[in-house]
């Protein structure tokens, strides 16, 4: 990789983190014809985007802020996926969401209906049409949805490929550079930082460092309440490909919302273009532990072979965990610090980061260079929690 | 056996040469000694052998040592049916945890790995071994072509040659036994190719590792090259190997001291059968995944750190041995004998004393003696492996062999080009993000192959980055693989490969297959073990059999 040595240049904007998200922001930005730097501490999707699944969901967003995001999202997507061709290695495979109670079905099914009348589109399946769908999958079960929109992505070569595309437009990437410092002006706007690597100023600055997102909004005296939360992946070795969605369980989208600290667990299976699959998926507020607990792999591993018999025979290669960036709310920080002018946050993604990061990288670049924003930011803004410490 | 109310003491992963003399040393002093080892027989990757040879009349003439092992192999035995040993062979340890004040030793074994088993341990010695250091090259993928450690184990373990005509390359004195193990199998050895340069260490004397010239092996090995008249070249590679389906021919050439070929000095050498090593890799991903600090050992290789009885920065993990470095056999023995007392001193705080007796002042100050004279052993020998190592390392021109589409990792087809693509053109500067981006190391073997070649890709583009960014130019002689991207392409928190139905079984909400028998529940705070207490809770005097399946309380055997 080519580091030009334009230390102190002066940029249109500063992304800080190279994942996913921050590839969306250096994306959006340098079609816009901002210049823009993208810093990093380590190399490229080294965090919370290279322990992902590559999700881009509509299944499991509850009607919303949120899923209009996604919906927006899920459109970029497929823009980029055919503007970056087969190396993101972008599959439009739709999502399973199976249930096996009926009343698990029952709520999935209301749920469903709500998302339908948001513009998602759900196909119903039958108990028994489930292996008309999905060969292998247990006949147990009660039945599903079918979310033909929700798609497959490989996070880190999509941030790679999107810093790269941006990078071809004049954008400079910095890895193993750290920003130590948010400098800011007397008049109280960002006008740049300060790194490992010597200084780059800029009059806009966005927070896409993640789960570490709050650590950044810090260095200007800004606060974010962003903690990790751990999740679990098992890998088997390469299978022929007998899984043809991402198929997970009802309870996901519980999960997904709920706040528990404890270990939750449902499952979602998926195979990848490697042959390989991905067996998630865990949540746990743990700090940032790595530490293996074959309890929680345990419960999802089993859970896995409740929906894909199949799979008790197949071996696993390895595991691995990530930190999903988790809000209170489980909703994202998209937009203006109004406490720090010039810096726009886009992180807390929670485990939605690469679905999300498309939609987060254009309205990001929209606010930088002056745009009205696609969506309406406010669900996401900075300055909810305060309203909620207020009110609590 | 070896549960969590009656652990054994000590849990010995690997029964080569460390490990048989920790568990024998171990065992002597009264501790319960549970070994597990992948093979069906004791012995290691060095004292490979047939059923056949195990009778005291089978040809072991080509064996190095085999006297010495007959002798661990007696008193291991006599260990084993006094109940001291238990040996569970054809496990594979996929895991080490701690559990409160024990560890959890994770093991799969017969067929297809069906089997489950969980032991209970006070302390784990990691004795893994190493495995071959491969370096890819154009060809190296064809039928034919194999690793110096897996020839010479097929031989070994089967009798099957497999070639008629060798060329044996690559770097290091382990050349040279596998040219002798083929050569003893009746195979044709038309050369032996040595990338290093030994004998121009001659012309600087002060670089001439002590006793290297001196080798007994090393001198045996020579005759017999001789009297087969086998060609031994040094200075030399084989930068290719070519065939239709499978192997007929290689490229060696003449290399400088950066292993950069020197241009027009290629020729073809005929063969079926290309046996390749440089040098070994410990198997350290067990200590790792248990959390014990690593180093670089004096080949390069990632190494679980020690101190000279085998300690790990983890109390009650050891490790000796190749995991700790490469040696060679007499270290292994006299690291496994270290660490062995290591651990009686450190269960019994400092008693360390034959069959539970109190050790007499006399007895203390003879045994302190008898430990210097071996830790001194051990320094010596530690030195001259340096100095081997030192002459056998591997240089960084190797890259230049490389072509476009040279695979660097098999299990996952991934060519040359991939890899400077992700370095080069996506951001990559690590290995950890070279395997998310290309996926080297990702496949069946886990990076066990590969992973030596990536982490030395990473390396020299790193350092010519930073010369690039710098003003000075020309290629770096550091051709070293930086720690950090080897622990990223050693990091294996799962040892072997583990069928999904067994990691299944943690989930605790599913009632265990085999009623829980026994009166404490998993988790409790298990009783002390006395010691001298047999390691087999079926009590004094049963022999363990290791085929049997025992079902312990936390876990029971599900063949299914």
């Amino acid at each position: 990789m080519q580091h030009y040595s334009r230390v102190g240049a002066a940029f249109d904007a500063i992304v800080i983190g190279a994942g996913v998200v921050g590839a969306c922001c250096a994306h959006y930005l340098s079609a816009a014809g901002a210049s823009v730097a993208v810093l990093d501490r380590g190399w490229v999707a080294g965090g919370t985007t290279g322990a992902g699944e590559g999700n881009i969901l509509v299944s499991d967003k509850q009607p919303g802020a949120e899923l209009e995001l996604a919906l927006l999202s899920n459109r970029l997507w497929r823009e980029l996926g055919s503007q970056l061709g087969e190396a993101i290695e972008l599959e439009l495979k739709g999502g399973l969401v199976v249930a096996a109670s009926a009343s698990a079905l029952e709520a999935l099914q209301s749920l469903a209906r709500a998302q339908r009348a948001c513009g998602v589109e759900t196909v119903p399946v039958a108990g028994p049409e489930l292996a008309e769908s999905e060969p292998h999958i247990s006949a147990r079960l009660c039945g599903g949805i079918l979310y033909p929109e929700d798609m497959q992505v490989q996070p880190m070569l999509a941030a790679a490929h999107l810093l790269a595309a941006a990078r071809r437009r004049g954008a400079e990437l910095r890895t193993g550079c750290e920003v130590t410092e948010i400098s800011r002006g007397s008049d109280g706007r960002v006008t740049g930082v300060r790194t490992s690597a010597g200084s780059f100023s800029a009059p806009v600055v966005v927070n896409a460092a993640g789960t570490w997102g709050g650590a950044v909004a810090a260095l200007a005296g800004s606060a974010l309440p962003i903690l990790p939360r751990r999740g679990f992946i098992v890998v088997t070795e390469p299978l022929e490909p007998l899984i043809r969605h991402k198929v997970y369980t009802a309870e996901y989208v519980a999960n997904v919302a709920s706040s528990d600290e404890g270990l939750e667990v449902s499952t979602v299976v998926e195979g990848t273009r490697a042959g390989t699959v991905l067996i998630g998926a865990t949540r746990e507020r743990v700090g940032f532990d790595r530490s293996v607990s074959w309890e929680a792999i345990g419960r999802i591993v089993a859970g896995a072979i409740t929906v894909f018999p199949f799979l008790a025979e197949a071996r696993a290669l390895r595991t691995y965990s990530g930190f999903r960036p988790y809000c209170p709310d489980h909703l994202p920080v998209i937009g203006p610090d109004p406490r720090v002018p010039g810096l726009i946050h886009a992180c807390g993604h929670e485990g939605a980061g690469i679905g999300l990061a498309a939609a987060s990288g254009l309205v990001v670049a929209q606010l930088a260079t002056g745009r009205p924003t696609e969506l309406p930011l406010h669900p996401f803004a900075v300055d909810r929690f305060d309203e909620m410490s207020v009110r609590g | 056996m070896a549960t969590a109310e009656h652990p054994v003491d000590l849990a010995v992963i690997g029964a080569g040469p460390a490990g048989l003399a920790a568990s024998i040393t171990a065992s002597e002093a009264g501790l319960s000694v549970l070994v597990l080892d992948m093979a069906e027989r004791i012995g290691g990757q060095y004292w490979r052998h047939q059923q056949d040879e195990t009778t005291e009349r089978g040809d072991r003439s080509h064996r190095h040592g085999w006297s010495t092992f007959v002798g661990l192999r007696t008193s291991f035995d006599a260990h084993v049916r006094a109940g001291r040993i238990a040996h569970r062979a054809s496990h594979t340890v996929w895991s080490v945890e701690r559990a409160g004040a024990l560890f959890r030793v994770h093991a799969i074994g017969g067929e297809r790995d069906r089997l489950r088993y969980l032991a209970h341990a006070r302390a784990v010695l990691v004795a893994t071994g190493a495995h071959d250091r491969q370096l890819p090259f154009p060809g190296w993928t064809l039928p034919g072509v194999m690793a110096g450690g897996g020839a010479q184990s097929l031989l070994k373990g089967s009798g099957v040659a497999p070639g008629r005509r060798a060329v044996v390359a690559g770097t290091g004195p382990f050349l040279l036994p596998v040219a002798d193990t083929l050569l003893m199998a009746g195979v044709n050895v038309v050369e032996v190719v040595e990338a290093n340069a030994p004998l121009r260490m001659l012309g600087a004397p002060a670089a001439i590792p002590a006793g290297l010239v001196k080798l007994p092996e090393a001198a045996g090995y020579a005759r017999r090259l001789r009297e087969h008249r086998v060609r031994v070249s040094t200075a030399q590679a084989v930068v290719a190997a070519s065939g239709q389906e499978r192997l007929s021919a290689v490229t060696v050439a003449r290399v400088d001291e950066r292993w950069r070929v020197v241009a027009g000095t290629e020729r073809e050498v005929r063969c079926d059968l290309l046996t390749v090593g440089f040098g070994f890799t410990p198997q350290v991903e067990l200590a790792l995944a248990a959390g014990c600090e690593t180093g670089i050992g004096s080949d390069g290789s990632l190494v679980v750190s020690t101190d000279s009885a085998g300690r790990t920065s983890v109390p009650g993990v050891y490790a000796a041995g190749e995991t700790t470095g490469v040696g060679g056999a007499d270290l292994a023995l006299l690291e496994g004998r270290l660490c062995g007392a290591a651990v009686i001193q450190d269960l019994r705080g400092g008693a360390a004393t034959g069959r539970g007796g109190r050790a007499g002042v006399g007895e203390r100050i003879e045994r302190r003696a008898r430990r210097r004279a071996l830790e001194a052993r051990r320094r010596s020998l530690l030195s001259f492996a340096a100095a081997v190592n030192g002459v056998f390392s591997i240089k960084p021109g190797w890259e230049e062999w490389l072509d476009p589409e040279t695979l660097i990792c098999r299990c996952e087809e991934v060519p040359y080009a991939r890899i400077r693509t992700a370095l080069d053109e996506l951001g990559a500067g690590d290995a950890r993000t070279v395997k998310l981006l290309a996926r080297p190391g990702m496949g069946l073997c886990q990076g066990r192959i590969c992973g030596a070649a990536v982490a030395r890709l990473v390396a020299s583009r790193r350092t010519a980055g930073e010369a690039g960014s710098g003003a000075s130019v020309g290629f770096s002689l550091a051709s070293g693989a930086a720690q950090e991207d080897l622990i990223a392409l050693s990091r294996r928190p799962l040892g072997s490969p583990v069928p999904l139905s067994h990691l299944a079984a943690f989930d605790t909400r599913i009632p265990p297959a085999a009623d829980p028998p026994g009166p404490g529940k998993a988790g409790d705070r298990p009783d002390p073990v006395k010691c001298g207490d047999p390691p087999d809770a079926g009590g004094a005097g049963d022999p363990p059999d290791p085929g049997e399946a025992d079902a312990g309380p936390t876990l029971g055997e599900c063949g299914v």
